[in-house]
């Protein structure tokens, strides 16, 4: 039930937002500072997702396969792979290095 | 979704290519249909990894039909599956659906939506529309871009989202399939085109540094919401050094970087605008 909340929410907020930014009039947001909060939130927060994500297991720091997957992950984004294969690059690296531990 | 990795793809081919005189609607169409595919195409890794975080199908299905903008929709999902609470869970989903807001402030002057039409456009407001719609030169290109992008992300998002929810269960074990490294595998290739200035990898590297260290003591999901403290913490950190120059006009405390900081300013005027131009 919890996650059915979750998601609601979530819905809710972002189609808000979404509608917010069509329905607005033109100039009230374009603030210097304020475009440059929302240019830098999303870095914070996807910097911070992925380093969870990668070194994290249930509240616990971890070191396990995901290192290795999202570090040559990151090589095939710096080799500038198209989106789908640096996510394939990320599960298949992850999957090897699980299956020879 | 997949958001800010996108919008340098429409445009990459486009801009450079393109007449002044602007483009016939079935190049808007053809580039449209192209992102469209391509993003579309990455709901299956959301739909695994939402099967593999224990939401069920239909809870899968209905974040990729309602909520409908994917970097939110894994954020939701990684959330809880760390065991974070719904309100918090969906506190760091909406934060980063906020951007959506300035897509739309752009789009609503180059598309001039009926009233009525607003509420149904508002859906398709994500990264790949605003990309796409942005980078035409009239209203009309704008307007066929913006609902074949829409259209095309939104129906393949949501039949790759079910195939691979469903497929998810056939697997069995996804974490012997290494599934579990999609999630922040996306979320790196959503960050790194963005961290093309020194502003933003110095937010990341701090972010980064909260959220590992926050984890073992705040409850799930609060940490990254204490990460996006990094966004303003670096934008005053910035405000104060380039205050502190100012007047000092070069001392010797920055006489070894000069550049510092009319560098770090332009770094985020010149991304700003080469987002705006790359869309």
């Amino acid at each position: 039930m919890s996650v059915w909340i979750a998601i609601a929410a979530t819905a809710l907020g972002c189609y808000a937002v979404k509608l917010l930014g069509l329905s607005v009039p033109e100039g009230v947001l374009e603030r210097p500072v304020v475009k440059r909060l929302v240019t830098l939130l999303p870095v914070a927060l996807l910097a911070a997702l992925t380093a969870q994500q990668t070194f994290s297991d249930g509240g616990v720091l971890v070191l396990d396969a995901k290192a290795a997957g999202i570090s040559a992950a990151a090589v095939a984004l710096l080799l500038r792979a198209p989106f789908l294969l640096v996510i394939a690059v990320a599960v298949l690296v992850t999957a090897g290095v699980r299956a020879m531990s | 979704m997949l958001e800010q990795t996108d919008p340098s793809q429409p445009s990459t081919p486009s801009t450079p290519s393109e007449p002044a005189a602007g483009r016939d609607d079935r190049a808007v169409v053809r580039d449209a249909l192209g992102v469209g595919v391509a993003v579309g195409l990455s709901g299956f890794a959301f739909g695994v990894t939402a099967v593999g975080a224990g939401l069920s199908l239909a809870q899968t299905c209905a974040l990729s039909l309602f909520v409908f903008t994917g970097a939110s929709q894994f954020a939701l999902v990684g959330a809880l599956a760390a065991g974070g609470s719904p309100l918090t869970a969906a506190a760091g989903a909406f934060f980063l659906g906020v951007r959506n807001t300035f897509y739309g402030l752009r789009l609503a002057t180059l598309l001039r939506l009926p009233r009525l039409v607003r509420p149904f456009a508002a859906h398709l407001v994500i990264d790949e529309t605003a990309a796409v719609t942005l980078a035409q030169e009239d209203r009309r290109g704008a307007r066929i871009g913006f609902t074949v992008t829409g259209v095309t992300v939104f129906v393949l998002w949501n039949l790759t989202t079910l195939l691979g929810a469903v497929g998810a269960g056939a697997l069995g074990d996804t974490k012997a399939w290494g599934l579990d490294a999609a999630g922040p595998a996306v979320f790196l290739a959503l960050l790194a085109p963005m961290l093309r200035t020194a502003v933003a990898r110095a937010t990341a590297g701090l972010a980064v540094v909260l959220g590992l260290g926050l984890l073992p003591v705040l409850p799930a999901g609060v940490p990254v919401l204490l990460s996006g403290l990094a966004a303003p913490a670096v934008l005053l950190m910035q405000g104060r050094f380039a205050g502190r120059d100012r007047p000092a006009g070069g001392g010797a405390e920055w006489g070894t970087e000069p550049e510092d900081e009319p560098e770090d300013e332009s770094g985020i005027e010149s991304g700003n605008e080469s987002e705006e131009g790359r869309r």
